[in-house]
């Protein structure tokens, strides 16, 4: 690897950690204009005015924005996430394991859907505008257009009510059989394929279409290479940067957009903890939880960006 | 044919012949499926409760955020794991009796103002301490200090002293009050090893089963407790589990699918349909729960009393609680008790009148509309029952103008703040205990402001009057006196709805709470 890509890798990684910085002034200044305020919302309808100021002065929160902000964010930078108002517990600890069980669900979605989807837009591209290509398409762009919690309750009907084949709620906890995980989390899974499905199938047979008009792939054509071999060898390598920035999209939506999701199949992650921290203002959790999703949304792209310029060649040696 | 009956059921109840086989025969001899499940379940109570196997509740109501410390209980999954690992002094029986726990025996001076409470011998905590006098004396202090922000707070602060000497814990109170049992009898006030003062979400108490798992907000359960003092009435199943589902549908499907054996909650307008379920069982009974619409009494226009009796006959009890709860629930009369209290007097019922409300509101003499503020989270139902209530008002000449708030904030900015908007009272275990928290002048949460001098001393007086019959009467003329110049607009008490699946025996109906009170898990148990 020469050193323009070094550079590039870093200018992208600088770009990202700056980027970062401001989203977290953003999640900052959102926290703070939340109606009511946390020490109202932890005493809730008990609240007197004296253990409200009492509780005020206790967490600081008299203390002006902008020094809450950086004692907040010299906590973010050395690892502590500082404790939950709520509840009193600290956040990394108790973030880990939602954390964890997130991304265990998004990987075995990604899993699935990933090579699914690339295969069936292959499939796809092989017998264009014909009935295969039209029924992937169609199905593909129906489980899309279902919202997700319809998709889940159609699958929690059939599946676990009518046929009892799956759990209809998901409930993991530690130290659970890897069978019995995976058995837990097969509807969620599913739901989260579907929805993810078409928008990486179509975008992999529209790239993939966009090169088949290229002069090179009439040659292979003409050198007398099979369908397959000319979509495999020649015209998937050349398309696979934009497919490489959808996937990633996706993955980044697999992890930080299935509060719906987490919520029907009763899935301890991510989502529904930042749920219940919201409605009782826990900003702590709050932000935290915020600068998590924006720190995988953005490394992600980082990634898409960089294998992008990795697997073409006129980005890899700029003129 | 009855006798045929009785023998086909303790069949049932002894295994010999299956619940399914049960009701097709039942049917044959012509007798209704609720009839034939009700006979089933008294047959399997005169049976004794199985032992053994695991019992799941799917149960709205965790957070993440949820504590062990039981001062800290607000919703409904701390709630019912409370009473599955927490002992407490006096609990209230179905009956509304009450039944004394750790304490023997509860004794009270004549004026009601010193209370005796005799501890039991050999009641065990989980771990292995023996229950004293001195951890009860310092559980009681504990959520009498501000700082434990307890959610008993507000009765324990009308005691003076506590003291442990012996096997007794003397408790002098500021003011007399012949209720102190019934209040000892709240959720928070769970017995731990020396008061919970040396770690408050240790999470270990005298209860039926000790906690296995504790993960807030996903599920928590529990393993029974060999040494529990009265093993033969609780803690039949050897595990049991409460799994948070907070989505509606997913709690029903979970029991649909076997995955729990109980839920709470059901929607009223989803139970008849799940009703028609194989094996699913509908426990809905009448709680002191109500929904309300709330006046200010102090401020304009609602400091007129005429104004306020228009907005009483102006609302369509019948039809809203027809069509909000879909007759789950019972009609309300514009005070805030019903028969699940001790000591209630029937009062006549108030009915819907456009003329009279129509008389009532000229005499007001306000002019244009009254702004009513609603929101999803004020209660089940609340914007259709808000609705409801405009159009009936219309009916009589009263223009309602409904402005729908946003549930994030609406305990904070609306609820206790606005002179007319809508809300719910979960209810409380005694009369004197309701009026003390909602309607009395001094009241944090006199969501009414109901500010009357000679009902603050009727409710001190009834509060020391050991005499039944008195206080009877006492809170019959309360009750009047709230229904006809209160703030209070009470158009139905609602019911507790639960469900369980196939198999689970052992249920009792209980008025104070849902899922028995908490105790599902605990008194239930599941048939061979």
């Amino acid at each position: 690897m020469s050193s323009p890509i070094m550079k590039l890798v870093a200018q992208r990684i600088a770009l990202g950690i700056l980027l970062l910085l401001a989203v977290s002034v953003l999640i900052f200044a959102g926290t703070q204009i939340l109606p009511g305020d946390v020490a109202q919302a932890i005493l809730g309808q008990s609240a007197t005015p004296e253990s409200l100021a009492n509780l005020r002065e206790q967490l600081g929160l008299n203390d002006p924005a902008f020094i809450r902000y950086f004692r907040w964010l010299g906590g973010v930078v050395t690892g502590d996430l500082g404790t939950a108002m709520s509840s009193g517990q600290d956040i990394a600890a108790s973030m880990k394991g939602r954390l964890w069980n997130t991304l265990f669900l998004a990987f075995w979605a990604a899993v699935v859907a990933v090579p699914l989807a690339i295969v069936l837009g292959l499939i796809a591209v092989r017998y264009r505008n014909g009935w295969v290509d039209k029924l992937i398409s169609g199905l593909a762009l129906a489980s899309t257009s279902f919202p997700e919690f319809f998709i889940g309750y159609v699958l929690v009907y059939f599946f676990a009510v009518k046929y009892q084949i799956f759990p209809g709620i998901s409930t993991v906890y530690d130290g659970m059989p890897f069978g019995e995980r995976m058995q837990a989390i097969m509807l969620p899974a599913a739901a989260l394929t579907l929805v993810v499905l078409a928008h990486m199938m179509r975008m992999t047979r529209a790239a993939i279409l966009n090169v088949m008009q290229s002069a090179y792939v009439e040659t292979a054509e003409l050198k007398g290479l099979s369908a397959f071999a000319v979509i495999r060898r020649h015209a998937f390598p050349n398309a696979i940067a934009p497919i490489i920035n959808v996937v990633m999209l996706n993955l980044a939506y697999l992890i930080v957009g299935v509060v719906v999701v987490e919520v029907i199949f009763v899935y301890p992650g991510m989502g529904q903890y930042l749920v219940d921290h919201v409605t009782k203002r826990d900003v702590p959790v709050v932000q935290a939880v915020g600068l998590i999703f924006a720190a995988v949304y953005i490394s992600l792209n980082i990634i898409a960006d960089i294998a992008a310029i990795v697997a073409n060649p006129r980005l890899r040696h700029p003129k | 044919m009855s006798n045929e009956l009785e023998f086909l059921s303790r069949r049932v109840a002894s295994g010999k012949l299956s619940r399914r086989d049960f009701l097709g025969r039942a049917a044959a001899l012509g007798v209704t499926a609720t009839f034939a499940n009700s006979l089933l379940s008294s047959a399997a109570r005169a049976a004794g409760p199985v032992k053994g196997g695991t019992l799941k509740a799917g149960l709205v109501g965790g957070e993440s955020t949820n504590s062990l410390d039981p001062a800290l209980f607000m919703t409904q999954v701390p709630f019912a794991f409370g009473k599955m690992w927490g002992e407490l002094i006096v609990e209230l029986s179905p009956e509304g009796s009450l039944e004394n726990r750790i304490a023997e025996e509860i004794g009270s001076s004549d004026d009601a103002k010193v209370w005796t409470l005799k501890i039991r011998d050999g009641v065990e905590f989980h771990n292995g301490k023996t229950v004293t006098a001195e951890d009860v004396a310092a559980t009681l202090e504990r959520h009498s200090d501000e700082k434990s922000k307890s959610g008993a707070l507000g009765y324990m602060k009308g005691i003076e002293s506590i003291k442990a000497s012996g096997k007794e814990v003397v408790l002098t109170l500021k003011e007399a009050n012949a209720d102190l049992p019934y209040l000892l009898s709240d959720y928070h006030l769970i017995v731990q090893p020396n008061g919970g003062k040396d770690k408050a979400d240790a999470g270990i108490s005298a209860g039926p089963y000790k906690i296995t798992i504790n993960e807030p907000g996903v599920r928590h359960g529990g393993e029974r407790f060999a040494n529990y003092w009265q093993g033969d009435k609780m803690g039949h199943a050897d595990q049991i589990e409460i799994i948070v589902i907070n989505d509606a549908t997913a709690r029903t499907s979970a029991l649909q699918g076997g995955q729990v054996n109980m839920i709470n909650r059901v929607e009223p307008k989803i139970v008849d349909l799940i009703k028609r379920l194989p094996g699913v069982t509908i426990r809905n009974h009448a709680g002191p729960g109500h929904y309300v619409f709330i006046m200010h009494c102090d401020t304009a226009p609602f400091d007129n009393n005429d104004l306020r009796m228009a907005l009483k006959l102006a609302i369509d009890r019948e039809e809203m609680l027809d069509k909000v709860l879909r007759g789950y629930g019972s009609l309300g009369n514009d005070f805030p008790i019903n028969a699940s209290y001790p000591l209630f007097t029937e009062i006549e019922q108030r009915k819907y009148d456009p003329d009279k409300a129509k008389f009532h509101f000229k005499k007001s003499g306000h002019d244009g509309a009254v702004l009513l503020r609603t929101s999803d989270v004020a209660f089940p139902g609340a914007v259709d029952a808000s609705q409801l209530f405009q159009q009936s008002a219309a009916k009589a000449g009263i223009q309602i103008e409904l402005k729908r708030e946003p549930g994030d904030g609406y305990w904070n900015e609306v609820w206790n703040k606005q002179p007319f908007c809508a809300s719910y009272w979960g209810g409380r275990s005694t009369q004197d205990q309701m009026y003390s928290t909602a309607y009395l002048s001094t009241a944090d949460w006199n969501d009414t402001r109901f500010k009357r001098p000679d009902f603050d001393k009727m409710v001190l007086a009834a509060r020391a009057e050991l005499d039944e019959t008195k206080r009877k009467a006492m809170y019959h003329d309360m009750a009047v006196l709230v229904r006809d110049e209160g703030g209070l607009i009470l158009p139905m008490f609602n019911q507790f709805i639960d469900a369980t699946g196939a198999k689970v025996a052992g249920w009792v109906d209980d008025p104070h709470q849902e899922l028995m009170n908490g105790y599902a898990l605990a008194k239930c148990w599941l048939e061979a």
